[in-house]
Order: structure tokens, then C-alpha cells, then sequence
């Protein structure tokens, strides 16, 4: 598919990167000269210096024949114009990014009468991203499949766990759990284990199940599952704003400590059920004012990256039950922060490329991949994705025992008739099937790629 | 990641040698033996450096760098094998200096009577210009199987010429296609075109590869001479074609005629050789019957020069002073930025002028700000910079190889227009090296000074170069 990314910040140079990965033709627009040659020399994709909003260097990126274009440019405005511009010059689909809360009441007017494929607002979505994370406390990450049916969910083994020196093929028999481990991370390796691996303290698990048997397992391993009761946020930002409408939306209640006075009057005038403190955030003194014993969550929302992640430090190590998540930016050192005992990272950024990059691919998917969905795992290291069984598939009726699979991959599990089953050797793919693959290759587009290559790559 | 490349490099070479294989089997000739083993030890050495496995596979732009030189040198090294082994040119420095010049583009020999050589040697000769006129690499980019790295970007940079090299597509791999559909449908419509004009189909092929690198080298000693006016004014319209900026033919074929025509660099290329034609047909009017061969003449020499090819209908070394001079001023700018040609190339002359009136202007207006502008877009004061640097370093290695050759005791003339001719990649140059001489009388010293001047040359001189800096071999 050819994909026009105009600007090159964080957001557009991680979908240039993982979109060109992925075999599309990338043409980068950005008017920072130096961006666009670095980009352009460290991917196969081209750069055009100029301004995205102009037809003329539109047309030079290519605009008739694009498929897509998105605009993530610093401004919501010229993000839209770039779109409409776009949409008149080439008819191809756009997406846009557009963050200011002012548009985002009116993104449904926005996105149906300018006709944009997709209108994404990075804190909105990171927001949705932290109260599903307190709506399952336990896990560090949910994915779901199968329109909810299946989960996928990333938890670390706590200390003193009886998981701690068990090997993965005796949970199901001791546990009495039909659980699917399908990859561990262990300091900054990725493994999908077999049968013999052997889990150890504070790596982080990733697991497929239903979400019934998901919640007996955590039972098993004696861990809390409930959603949490109430949060404290530190910092009031615009994603402050979405996250407590949505908490409180879901009856969790919220206590928002912020610096600014007059923002503190205008979350109040805003969200009049959430309890609005004014203060730093930093002073434990009060903290411990604010009832941090008595919560069972913890969110660090200040615009300080080193402040969010000492602050959740610091509450984790006074109170280890507390479920903390700290907002980061730039995840540029991601290698130290993943060995800190944070429960959560999350990064705005990264969060608006995958949604961009899952809509990619749903769009390939009316081409020619058979991708439903897709997700990005440990740093986009491991990925998850649900195919759909067409026709003509080479996996079909055949037992997963004879299917010469690639290395470092598996089937988690298959969808047959909105039921689950976890396949084991004898299973087969039929026609219709859903299939969950979870594999450390990535760039996958179909199910056939899930084959070992026959010149035995 | 460097011996991956280089293993894919003898790869090709074995697979370019059965062309000349396939030539001995037409014409019976005993050489075929000696390509097929030459094809079978370029495959052995490929399979080899396979086995070696690379550790990384990264390419940063400092591998990219010593990856197109060392992959040159490894094809003129292994190109030059057969010329030893069926004894045409025993002498493996003469060899290998009629290889380089071969993938150099320049078409400057060390023969005498090219008619002794086997016709697959022949083919073979200009075979390496069609080869070495696109680059072997881009080659290799565009068969090259598997997702392309977009590092792969820093490969194409170096063997191609120009200041600045963009891609045409965002894909690498496409781009190198496209290009070499663009070269191989041109040279094929030359090869039709002369033997429609009755050229035996042997001549019409090496002739046509050998125009399409912009190399030089003929199947007969007095070059074209011995062709009909005809047939030497096609090759004469394709010499100046493959000296256009390719980037012209990619917006010719996408219907973008406007932004075609509006390469300001194409324009002022066409300018400079009406305006050396006109002059040196006022010139060397007297020495021919009519007004009509006079222009003819001097349309072949100015295309064959100013597009670095090298082939000649004349022997110009007998021309007036002022219309030999006008060809070696056309061997320093060269052919258009993206295409075949060698030499500084028109595009850096402009940018060249440019700056210079710049520099005028800033040096009586101190205050006033001033941006270099080319096609429209302004220009960063880096590759401004890097033009100048490319210049300077231009001059201080055409200064040190005149030097050296100088050594010869040869006259200034052949000294000079030698190193000019090779490091411009055009070929023949004036007295002792003009159209009816060769190389042969240098010393193998020159003769290795003038090989690293067309490698140099060739590859825009950094590769080369940074290939002799110690520093620079470490990380």
C-alpha cells in the first residue's frame, strides 16, 4: 500500500518505521529538512521537505496514487487541512491526529463531514489505555480477540509466587487451569516457551484464555483481579481530564492532585464528581494527606517523564498492593525503566502508532491480508495477531502436529463457532476458523507466512 | 554484511561471464572454455564468502561506502582474469587496467589492434561498460532478494553519481528496477536502431553497451571512423541521451512532462553541447569539404566527450588548438547528475557558479542574506559545502596522479589530457593518448595511478578514498 506520513516526529517516525517494515511504500513529508534525510536514510521509504498542507508537495510525495494519508504534525489544524487537502487531491483515506479537547467533543462532526478515515487523539487513547489497565489490576497489559471472546494478558510474577520454578507444562495439572502461556520476558529477551521452560520470579507472562478462565487463574495464583475502588492522580493534564471522565464513568472514584490553581478550578467546573486537590504532587507529605494508604491505585499524569517514574517508584516501594502507572513520553531508555518495579509504562506515543498501525492493517486486510487484528507486545518485539481461515489456506485440515510451523511462533488458540478451543497436537484448521498466532517474527501477512519457508529459512 | 555484498557481487560476475561464453559458443572460438572457468571460479569465491556467515547486518553509510569499493575492485579484479588466461593481454596490470576502464565507463585501452581479440573478448570489453554504466550494486539492489533494509539507500548513494541521489519511488528495490528498465530498453532500442541501419549485429550489440555505460570501447582500432555517417550520428544521439539525467526519463515515462522539462540541469547540459558544437564547427570548418561534415564531426567528438564515452570518428589530436581545447574543457563537466557519464557533472558546475556569484554578491553586500536555489527549492549550505569539498579534493587528486605520471617523461599534453581522460572516465585523450593511441606506453606505476583514477572517478571519489584512510577501517 503506498502511505503519505506527514510529519515526523515521534509518532510519524515509528510508523514510518514499523509501516515500511511491514512492506508499504512510505513517502515522509516534513519541513524539518535534517528529520527527513535521517528518516529517509535509516528506512527504505522516500522524504519530501516541504509542507504537508501545500498541494504542490503533496503531489510531489505522490498524493494521486496514495492510498492513505496520515498527518501527525505537532498541529491539529494543519493535520486536518493536510487531510482535506489530501482528500480533494488524491481520494485516498486519511487519518488524522487531533488532541485538542475543544475538537475531540465535535470528532464525530469532524471525521463524518470531512470525510477522514480516522481521527486519533494520543491522550484520549492513552487514557482508554490506563483505565483498562485499572479495570484489571493485576495484568500490565489486555488485548482482546475475537471481538472480547479471548484475552490476552501480560502479568509479572510477584515474588514468592507459586508459578516461581514451576515449568509450563505442569500448570495446567497443578493449577487446574487451562491456560496458554505464549511467551515470557525475561530482562529484555523474549521467549515462547515450550513445555520445559520454567518460569522464574518477575518475568513478565504473557497468557491467552477466555476471560472467565482468566480470572480463575489469577485466582489460582493468588491475585487480586477486581477492579480497583478508587485512583489518585498526580497531575492535571488533558489526559487527566479523559481518565477520570472515564473512570468515574465506570464507578471507580478519582482524586486528582494538580499544581496550577486555575486548571485545578477548571477540572473542577469540568468533572464535578472527581475530588480536585491542589498541591505538588511531589510532597509525600501529602500524599499521605490525600489518603494514599488507603487507595488501590496510583496514576503519575504530570508532564515530567523522571517525576512520573519516581513517583510511582516511590509509591510501589511504600505500598506494594498499590497498582501504579506512570506516563512517559519519550520511552528512549525503555531497557532501565523495564527493570524498575513499575507496574505500567505507558506512552501516549507508541500507543497512537499502534492504533494507526492496527487500522493499516485492517486496511491491507480488504486488500489482500487476512490479519483481523494485530497486536505489539514487549516493545514491539513479539506480536499477536488473529487470522481469518479463507479458502485455499494451506494449514487446512490438517492435524498442528504435522503443520511444519516457523520457529519462535504458535498458535495460541482457534475460534471455531464463537467457541474456544486450545489447540493441542491433534487439532485441525478448518474453513471459518479464527486463529491466534503469537510469534516473535514479525510482519506477518497471512496464514500461510505462519509456515516454515520450504527453503528452510 | 560487506561480504555479503561481495559474495552477491562474484555471484553476478559469474553469471555476466557466460555472455561471452554464450558470444564463443556463436562464433566457435576456443575462449569459451577459459569464461566458463572463469564463471565457475567467480561462483566457487561467491559460495565462499557466503559461507562466512556476517555478524551484522546493519549498513551505516561508512559500510555502505566500502562496500561499493571494495565490491569494484573485486569485480575489475576477477574481470580482468580471462584477458590473462586466453593470453589477449598477458600482462595481468594491463589486464586489470583494461577492466577498470571497461567498468569504469571509460573505454581507455592499452590495445593496439583490438580486431586480434576473440569476438567474446570483445563482447566481454564492452559488456563491462553496459554493466559498470548503471553500477553493479544498483544491480544487485534491484534482484536482490528479500525485504530491502532502507540502509541499503547508503549503497545506491555511493555508486551513483551526483551531488544528491533520490529515489524515484519509496522503495529501493524499485527504484533500481525501474532504472535499469529505463537503460536496458534504451540500449535495446539502439541496437535495433543501428541494425536497421545495416551495422553487422555483432558491432550494433558491443557498440550499443558500450554507448549506453557511456564506456568507449570499440571492436575496431580507428574506434568509429570506419562506420557510415549514418550509423554515427544514432550513436551520437544516444551518447548525449544516456548522458541526461535518468531522473528526466522516469517523469517522461509517469507523464510528468512539465517537471521533466523543468530539470534545469538538463537544459543547461543541452546548452553546453550546441553551444561546443557551433564553436568548434566555426572552427574546424577549413579541414573538411563541407559545411555539413565539419558539424558533423563535431557533434560526435562533443557528445562522445562531454558524455565521458570516448568514442571519436576523427582523429581530433589533429584539430585546431582552440576546438581541442574546448574538449577537455567539456572532459571536466562531464555528463548530467544520475546518468551513465562521468566527469564533475553539469549539476555540480551549476552549483559551483552558483556559489561562486553568491560569494560575489555576500563579499559587496556583507549584510545581505542569500540562499543557493536549484530546481526551485533552496539548497542547505551543506551540500554546498560538499560540492566545493568534492571539487577541492577533485583538484588535489587530479594535481598528485599528474605528478606521478608525469614520471613517464611523456609531454605535458599526454600527461595531463591521460589523467584527465581517466578520471573523467572518458577514455581517449590527446596526443600520445588520443583517439588513435593507447595507454600502453605508461609504466605499470601510471598505469595503477591511472586505475585508481578511474575507480575514483567512477565512484565520486569518497569510496575510493576513504578505502585508502586507515582511520577510517575502524568503527
Amino acid at each position: 500500500m503506498k502511505i503519505i506520513i506527514v510529519g515526523c516526529g515521534k509518532v510519524g517516525s515509528t510508523l514510518a518505521a514499523q509501516l515500511s517494515e511491514e512492506g508499504n511504500d512510505i513517502v515522509i513529508i516534513d519541513q524539518r529538512e535534517e528529520r527527513v534525510r535521517n528518516l529517509s536514510n535509516e528506512y527504505d521509504i522516500m522524504g519530501v521537505v516541504g509542507s504537508g498542507s501545500s498541494h504542490g508537495v503533496q503531489e510531489e510525495a505522490g498524493i494521486e496514487s496514495a492510498d492513505l494519508l496520515i498527518a501527525v504534525t505537532g498541529s491539529d489544524e494543519l493535520n486536518l487541512l493536510c487531510c482535506l487537502i489530501a482528500k480533494k487531491a488524491g481520494n485516498c483515506h486519511t487519518i488524522a491526529r487531533v488532541r485538542s479537547p475543544e475538537y475531540n467533543q465535535e470528532a464525530r462532526f469532524i471525521q463524518e463531514e470531512l470525510g477522514l478515515a480516522m481521527v486519533i487523539n494520543p491522550e484520549l487513547a492513552a487514557s482508554a489505555e490506563i483505565a483498562r489497565l485499572l479495570r484489571f489490576p493485576s495484568a500490565i497489559k489486555v488485548e482482546t480477540f475475537a471481538k472480547g471472546r479471548i484475552e490476552l494478558l501480560q502479568f509479572r510474577i510477584g515474588p514468592h509466587s507459586v508459578l516461581h520454578n514451576m515449568q509450563v507444562s505442569k500448570i495446567t495439572s497443578t493449577l487446574r487451569c487451562d491456560v496458554l502461556i505464549c511467551a515470557v520476558t525475561r530482562g529484555d529477551q523474549v521467549v515462547i516457551p515450550d513445555g520445559n521452560f520454567t518460569l522464574q520470579e518477575y518475568d513478565i507472562v504473557s497468557f491467552v484464555a477466555s476471560p472467565k478462565k482468566a480470572s480463575q487463574f489469577f485466582r489460582k495464583i493468588r491475585v487480586q483481579t477486581n477492579q480497583v475502588k478508587d485512583a489518585l492522580i498526580v497531575g492535571g493534564s488533558t489526559t487527566t481530564y479523559y481518565l477520570a471522565k472515564q473512570l468515574l464513568a465506570m464507578g471507580i472514584g478519582v482524586k486528582i492532585v494538580e499544581r496550577d490553581r486555575n486548571r485545578c478550578e477548571v477540572l473542577s467546573d469540568s468533572l464535578p464528581e472527581a475530588n480536585i486537590v491542589c498541591g505538588d504532587g511531589t510532597e509525600q507529605h501529602l500524599l499521605r494527606e490525600e489518603g494514599l494508604e488507603q487507595v488501590d491505585s496510583f496514576v503519575a499524569l504530570t508532564d515530567v517523564d523522571e517525576e512520573n517514574i519516581l513517583l510511582s517508584l516511590y509509591v510501589s516501594d511504600l505500598f506494594p498492593n498499590i497498582k501504579t502507572i506512570a506516563k512517559v513520553n519519550s520511552v528512549t531508555f525503555n531497557r532501565i525503566i523495564e527493570k524498575l518495579n513499575l507496574d505500567r509504562i505507558v506512552d501516549p506515543k507508541s500507543i497512537t502508532a499502534e492504533y494507526i498501525v492496527r487500522y493499516v492493517r485492517a486496511m491491507k486486510n480488504s486488500i489482500g491480508s487476512n490479519v483481523e487484528t494485530l497486536y505489539r507486545l514487549v516493545n514491539n518485539k513479539m506480536e499477536a495477531l488473529e487470522f481469518n481461515i479463507r479458502e485455499n489456506a494451506p494449514v487446512l485440515n490438517t492435524p498442528l502436529e504435522n503443520l511444519h510451523l516457523r520457529k519462535n511462533l504458535l498458535i495460541a488458540c482457534i475460534i471455531r463457532n464463537r467457541k474456544l478451543i486450545m489447540p493441542r497436537g491433534q487439532d485441525q484448521i478448518i474453513l471459518g476458523d479464527k486463529v491466534v498466532v503469537v510469534t516473535t517474527n514479525t510482519g506477518l501477512n497471512d496464514i500461510s507466512d505462519i509456515l516454515a519457508e520450504h527453503r528452510g529459512e | 554484511m560487506i561480504l555479503n555484498i561481495l559474495s552477491w557481487a562474484s555471484v553476478l560476475e559469474a553469471v555476466f561471464f557466460l555472455f561471452p561464453a554464450l558470444v564463443a559458443v556463436i562464433y566457435g572460438e576456443q575462449v569459451l572454455w577459459i569464461y566458463l572457468f572463469c564463471a565457475f571460479l567467480c561462483a566457487a569465491l561467491g559460495l565462499l564468502l557466503r559461507l562466512l556467515r556476517p555478524r551484522e547486518n546493519t549498513m551505516y553509510a561508512k559500510e555502505g561506502f566500502f562496500a561499493v569499493a571494495l565490491c569494484w575492485i573485486l569485480f575489475s579484479a576477477l574481470g580482468a582474469v580471462p584477458f590473462v588466461l586466453t593470453k589477449e593481454i598477458p600482462n595481468y596490470v594491463n589486464a586489470l587496467f583494461e577492466t577498470v576502464s571497461g567498468f569504469t565507463t571509460t573505454g581507455a585501452s592499452i590495445l593496439s589492434r583490438v580486431e586480434d581479440l576473440s569476438h567474446a573478448s570483445l563482447f566481454w570489453r564492452s559488456f563491462t561498460h553496459w554493466v559498470g554504466g548503471m553500477g553493479i550494486l544498483v544491480f544487485i539492489l534491484a534482484i536482490l532478494p528479500g525485504k530491502g533494509n532502507g540502509s541499503n539507500v547508503h549503497l545506491m548513494r555511493a555508486e551513483s553519481p551526483g551531488y544528491s541521489v533520490s529515489k524515484l519511488v519509496p522503495k529501493i528495490r524499485q527504484t533500481a528496477l525501474i532504472l535499469y528498465a529505463i537503460y536496458f530498453g534504451m540500449t535495446l532500442a539502439e541496437i535495433l536502431l543501428l541494425i536497421i541501419c545495416k551495422m553487422p549485429v555483432f558491432d550494433a550489440i558491443t557498440l550499443s553497451l558500450g554507448t549506453a555505460g557511456t564506456g568507449g570501447f570499440g571492436v575496431r582500432s580507428d574506434s568509429i571512423a570506419s562506420y557510415t555517417a549514418l550509423q554515427q550520428n544514432i550513436i551520437t544521439v544516444f551518447m548525449i541521451l544516456f548522458g541526461v539525467n535518468f531522473n528526466f526519463y522516469y517523469l517522461m515515462i509517469i507523464r510528468k512532462f512539465r517537471s521533466a522539462f523543468g530539470i534545469s540541469e538538463v537544459k543547461v547540459y543541452l546548452v553546453i553541447i550546441v553551444a561546443a558544437i557551433a564553436l568548434i564547427t566555426w572552427d574546424i570548418n577549413a579541414l573538411f569539404p563541407s559545411l555539413g561534415d565539419a558539424l558533423h564531426h563535431a557533434a560526435f567528438q562533443v557528445g562522445s566527450i562531454i558524455t565521458t564515452t570516448g568514442f571519436a570518428t576523427t582523429d581530433f589530436n589533429l584539430w585546431p588548438s582552440f576546438s581541442k581545447t574546448i574538449l577537455v574543457v567539456l572532459m571536466f563537466i562531464g555528463a548530467c547528475a544520475g546518468s551513465t557519464g562521468g566527469g564533475i557533472k553539469v549539476s555540480r558546475i551549476m552549483l559551483l557558479v552558483k556559489g561562486i556569484k553568491n560569494e560575489l554578491a555576500v563579499s559587496a553586500h556583507p549584510r545581505s542574506v542569500r540562499k543557493v536555489k536549484m530546481d526551485g527549492h533552496s539548497l542547505s549550505p551543506e551540500i554546498i559545502r560538499s560540492v566545493n569539498s568534492y571539487f577541492a579534493l577533485y583538484i588535489i587528486i587530479f594535481a598528485f596522479s599528474l605528478l606521478i605520471v608525469s614520471l613517464n617523461e611523456m609531454d605535458l599534453t599526454t600527461n595531463f589530457t591521460a589523467v584527465a581522460a581517466t578520471l573523467n572516465n572518458i577514455g581517449p585523450g590527446l596526443a600520445v593518448v588520443g583517439p588513435t593511441g593507447n595507454f600502453a606506453d605508461f609504466s605499470v606505476v601510471s598505469k595503477l595511478v591511472l586505475i585508481f583514477d578511474m575507480l575514483a572517478g567512477r565512484l565520486e571519489l569518497l569510496p575510493i578514498l576513504m578505502l585508502f584512510i586507515p582511520p577510517s577501517w575502524k568503527r
